[in-house]
This record gives C-alpha cells, structure tokens and sequence, in this order.
C-alpha cells in the first residue's frame, strides 16, 4: 500500500529511517491516519527524538489496546500532534501479555503522566519510572484490569468493596 | 517540632489500600503534617480533604489538599468515583446503539457529544453526510457550546460569590432546553445526531426559535460583560489565580478554553475543520495571562463567536435530505420503513448488525467540544461491534492540568479555580 504522506510526516518517517532504522517496524495509514510502530524498548529515546527534533511538543493521549493474542498481546498508542503543521501522528508500541512494562514518557510530556495511569488502571501494563504509578478510575484494592478482553461485561461479584448500606447499624 | 509520616497517622474504614495509596502519593510530594506549635497554634500543616460530595467541586471530584494556614503547597486529586467503564460498554454495542451513552459523558453538552462519535464513525467507515445535515450539527454543537458555557459562567460566578448570576445564566440555558427540545425531542440528553446524518430536520418553529435566541443573547451577553468586566470583586477573585503559565500549557497538556488563555490558539474546529467549519467566518478568542479571568474572557467571547457560527449556518443551509440515503450506511427514513418491505428490511439490518468498517481500520477523529478536544479513536474489526473505542476527552485533561495549577494557591480559591477549569465528571471518570 503506497502512503500519502505531507511533507511533517515525510520528514518524520525520513528522520525515523536514518536515526532509529533498526527500532522502527512499521509505517501505515488508516483512514487517513498515519500509525508508526516502534519496538517498545526504544519509546523513550524515540519520543525524545520526535519532541526535540521534529517538534512533536503536544502528546493528545496515551491509550491502551488489547489485540487478545498469543504474543504481544497489548498495544500502546500514543496520540502526537505537531502545532507547527498541525499534523498528527500515532506511535505504536506492543508489549507481552506476561508482566507487561513500558518506559514511562512523563519525563518527556509531562501530560502523558494521567494517561499513563489510566493504561495501568485499565490493561495492566506498568510504566517504568513513573512519577506516581496509581490506578485512576479504579480504587487500590481492586485486583482486576477491567478493559481486557476476558474480564466479563458485567464485572465480578464481590471484587469491590461497597459502601454499607445500613449505615446506622453497627 | 516533631514532623511525622501521614499514613502512621490515618486509620482509613474504607478501601483501606486506595486511601492509604493517595496518602502515599502526597508523601511522595514531601508532605508531612507537623505537631502543633506550642507558641504558634496557627502555624501548624493540616491535611484537608475535600469532596467527593462537595457542592463546589461540580460533581464527585476529591481533591486532598495539604494547607498551610490558608495556603495550598501540595494537592492530590482522586477521579473515578463516577466510573462506569463506557469504553467497555461501547465494545458490546453496535455503534448507533452507543451513542445515546454518550450523551451522559458530558451531560452538559450532550450534542457535541454525539457529532464526535458520529464523525469518527463516518470517517473509518467512508459515510458521506449531506451539507444540510452538517450544518444541523453545528448549529446543535455551537448551541451545547453556549449552555455548557453558560453553566460554567453560573456556578463560576456563584463559586466567587454572586448567587443571582446563576439564576440569569439558567434563564438562558432554560431557552436553549427549549430549543433542544424543537429540535431534537429532547430537551437534556438530546441524541440527535445519526451516523449518516442527523434524525430530524428543523422543523420551520424550530427555526424560529433559534433566531429569536440569537437575536436576544448577544443583547444579555452585553450586561454580563457590563456587570462583571470592571467589577472589582470578580477581579480581585479571579486576576491571578490558578495561573497556567504560557511553557507549562503544552506540556502539561491542557485543551479548549484553558489551553486559549495561555496563548495558544488551539481550536480543532480550525486546525482539522469538520462539517462545514470551513465555511463559515469565526474567530479564536485567545489570551496570554492564563489566569481564571484570562479563562473567563475566552468563553465570553467564545459564546459571541458561537452565535455569529449559528447566524452564518442559518444563512448558509442548503435544502436537501438530512441522512445519507445509502442503506448500509445509516438508518432509512420513517416514511419508507412504514410503507415499503426494503425500508423495514434496512431498518432492522440498521439496528441488528448496524454499520461494519472495514476489518482493521483504525481511526482517530476530534471535535472541538466546549470543554476542549474531544477525540475518539476506533479500532474496528470488521463487525457491527467496534474493538476498541477510546475517548479522549478535555476535562480528563484539564483536571491533570488543576492538580498542577493549585499547588501554592490559597484555599479560598480552590473552588474558583475548579470552575475556572469546568470540569464535568461525568466525561473525565468516563
């Protein structure tokens, strides 16, 4: 499939190719959307590539994926956006199912720091070097990753603890 | 003057290890809470938790403070009491059957809410939408615009002490629920918008109204800016709190009005137009101070500029069919459902199986809501279910951007600061 790309990404991929040509797996569009997928170990080097050289300042999201197969199960995306050409990119990085972790880039956009806690919170994958590597939504005490593929839509009976609802009794 | 650890300190009854894990986290802030000082009993470190049932806090937002006398030095903020997993949902709905969820995301401008599921939808799945029905859209997203705006002014405005102004914004928002109302059938959670188009066209009152609306809101936007602009109580409540500074907004990654009044002019109606923003003639309101006033100025002009955008598209709106007329891409239209055997056919393929892009497209489309970018991203995998739908979503954002923005404010000024930011929990908790 030939790529349509504006002359932002042309020299985001030409950049990606000459400095990180054995870390970069993939380019491809979908609807119109340009995805690059990386190798996972290499996230943080690359995003501090892609803010410094390419001017890639703004990080929209960082979002989790479960594709639910046997190896390289997870997928996280992250949503940059160059303000200079307002062109928009989404790197792609997949970690194993067994004990999942990323390097954490809230070193390079601090905003990434929520985002980071809600794929933990959600899919499991932990952020190395996180400054505080909480669940968001979900309190501590519950053990599950609710956006994965197997954990049933109606949830399970007895993982929270539920405020009493005779509070009057002891 | 001894200094002590928190969590020694605290004996939560409750989801003991979350309570523990955020005390934990303040901690890691360096805070500590001192003994009372003998000679000084006003000189001593207290930690204050405020919300999640707190009027100021415009829904189930906790914030933990750790004060000083009155002044804030570190904040912690505790989201997801109204966690209900959309995302989750959305994976065991067909896509049409979704978008009535996302109305109660930001129930404060419900209709923004379904154009961008609507757009992101159109876009992995190539729908074209006829002009008329864009320009529907947008006269319903500018108008949620300017309720959700006006309900941020209301409690804003009664957070800083001035409860009467409440009752006039809601006056205002009163009409706009009646408009709503014409429009769609609905007055709260409208769910208007359709994949393919919208549900219904504007009937001729429905029109009416809108213009009798724009015809009288520039002239009560006018007596707000006349009572508040010079009013030395709301400046001196508003100049200089919560400052955003201009470096920080990016990297901390703020969006809509918040991301405006720290200089940059960030609007996706501009930057990717959808519908027919390309077609009508409106401005960015933007500012440097990135204070709460700053804030405050980017919304009031924001609304103004909202009602020249309804103006135009009232103008503009070509005669023609509201919903795409392709029968796998949206829902045929009443009178052919109730009088032909195809019509009843699609409409029953529309709502068992709905809309399927193509397996493995993936998309990311954002609209420009009142609270900021508000974007979804589809992953399809060939069935009428999408695989994964995220939703990226402003106030989310912004509330990141309010943990960082309270540290070394005064406590006094917590809740206007929340309003200046206008979070609604009901989308960040998702």
């Amino acid at each position: 499939m030939s790529l349509e790309l504006n002359d932002t990404l042309q020299t985001l991929v030409d950049g990606l190719t000459e400095n990180f040509s054995d870390k970069l797996i993939e380019v491809y569009q979908s609807s119109g959307d340009t995805f690059v997928r990386v190798e996972a170990d290499s996230i943080l080097e690359i995003s501090k590539y892609l803010k410094e050289k390419q001017h890639f300042v703004f990080l929209c999201d960082v979002f989790g994926n479960d594709r639910y197969t046997s190896d390289e199960r997870f997928e996280v995306v992250y949503n940059l956006m160059n303000l200079r050409t307002q062109t928009r990119v989404f790197i792609k990085v997949r970690v194993e199912e067994e004990n999942p972790t990323l390097e954490s880039v809230s070193s390079v956009w601090k905003a990434a720091g929520w985002n980071e806690r809600e794929v933990y919170d959600m899919f499991g994958v932990r952020f190395e070097n996180h400054p505080d590597l909480r669940r968001i939504f979900m309190p501590e005490d519950f053990e599950y990753f609710p956006m994965r593929k197997e954990f049933p839509l109606l949830g399970i009976p007895g993982s929270i603890e539920l405020p009493n609802t005779t509070p009057d009794t002891e | 003057m001894k200094v002590t650890d928190i969590n020694s300190r605290v004996n939560p009854q409750f989801q003991e290890k979350h309570q523990r894990s955020i005390y934990k986290s303040l901690e890691d802030k360096h805070t500590t809470i001192e003994d009372v000082d003998i000679d000084d009993p006003l000189n001593a470190k207290m930690i204050l938790n405020m919300g999640p049932q707190h009027p100021a806090t415009h829904g189930v937002l906790r914030l933990v403070l750790q004060l000083r006398g009155e002044t804030i030095e570190k904040t912690k903020l505790d989201i997801g009491y109204l966690h209900r997993g959309v995302e989750k949902i959305a994976e065991n709905k067909t896509y049409q059957e979704f978008m009535p969820y996302t109305d109660r995301m930001d129930y404060l401008s419900p209709y923004s809410n379904n154009v961008a599921l609507c757009t992101a939808v159109e876009k992995i799945a190539n729908v074209e939408v006829p002009d008329r029905a864009h320009y529907i859209r947008m006269i319903g997203c500018e108008l949620a615009r300017i309720s959700s705006h006006l309900l941020w002014l209301g409690t804003m405005v009664m957070d800083a002490g001035a409860i009467s102004f409440f009752i006039w914004t809601f006056r205002e928002r009163e009409k706009i629920y009646d408009i709503m109302d014409q429009i769609a059938g609905h007055r709260f959670t409208v769910s208007h918008s359709r994949i393919g188009g919208v549900a219904n066209d504007l009937t001729s009152d429905a029109s009416a109204i809108i213009k009798e609306f724009i015809g009288k809101f520039p002239q009560e936007l006018k007596d707000w800016h006349g009572l508040l602009d010079r009013n030395r109580i709301f400046i001196d409540r508003n100049e200089n709190v919560g400052v955003l500074e201009t470096d920080k907004a990016l990297d901390i990654g703020a969006t809509g009005p918040v991301l405006r009044a720290s200089g940059f002019a960030v609007d996706q109606r501009i930057i990717a137009p959808y519908a027919k923003y390309d077609q009508v003639e409106f401005e960015v309101p933007t500012r440097l101070e990135g204070d709460n006033l700053a804030r405050y100025f980017v919304r009031m002009e924001e609304m103004k500029e909202s009602i020249r955008i309804i103006q135009q598209c009232l103008d503009k709106m070509p005669k023609g069919p509201i919903r795409s007329n392709n029968a796998k891409h949206a829902y045929p239209s009443k009178d052919e459902v109730y009088y032909s055997m195809e019509g009843m056919i699609h409409d029953f393929m529309m709502t068992d199986t709905g809309i399927c892009p193509p397996a493995g497209a993936e998309c990311y489309h954002a609209v420009e809501s009142p609270k900021g970018e508000l974007g979804y991203y589809i992953q399809s995998d060939g069935t009428g279910h999408p695989w994964r739908i995220k939703i990226n979503t402003p106030s989310f954002r912004n509330l990141q951007v309010l943990e960082n923005i309270l540290d070394g404010e005064m406590v006094a000024d917590t809740v206007v600061v929340i309003g200046g930011v206008d979070p609604v929990m009901g989308e960040a908790d998702k």
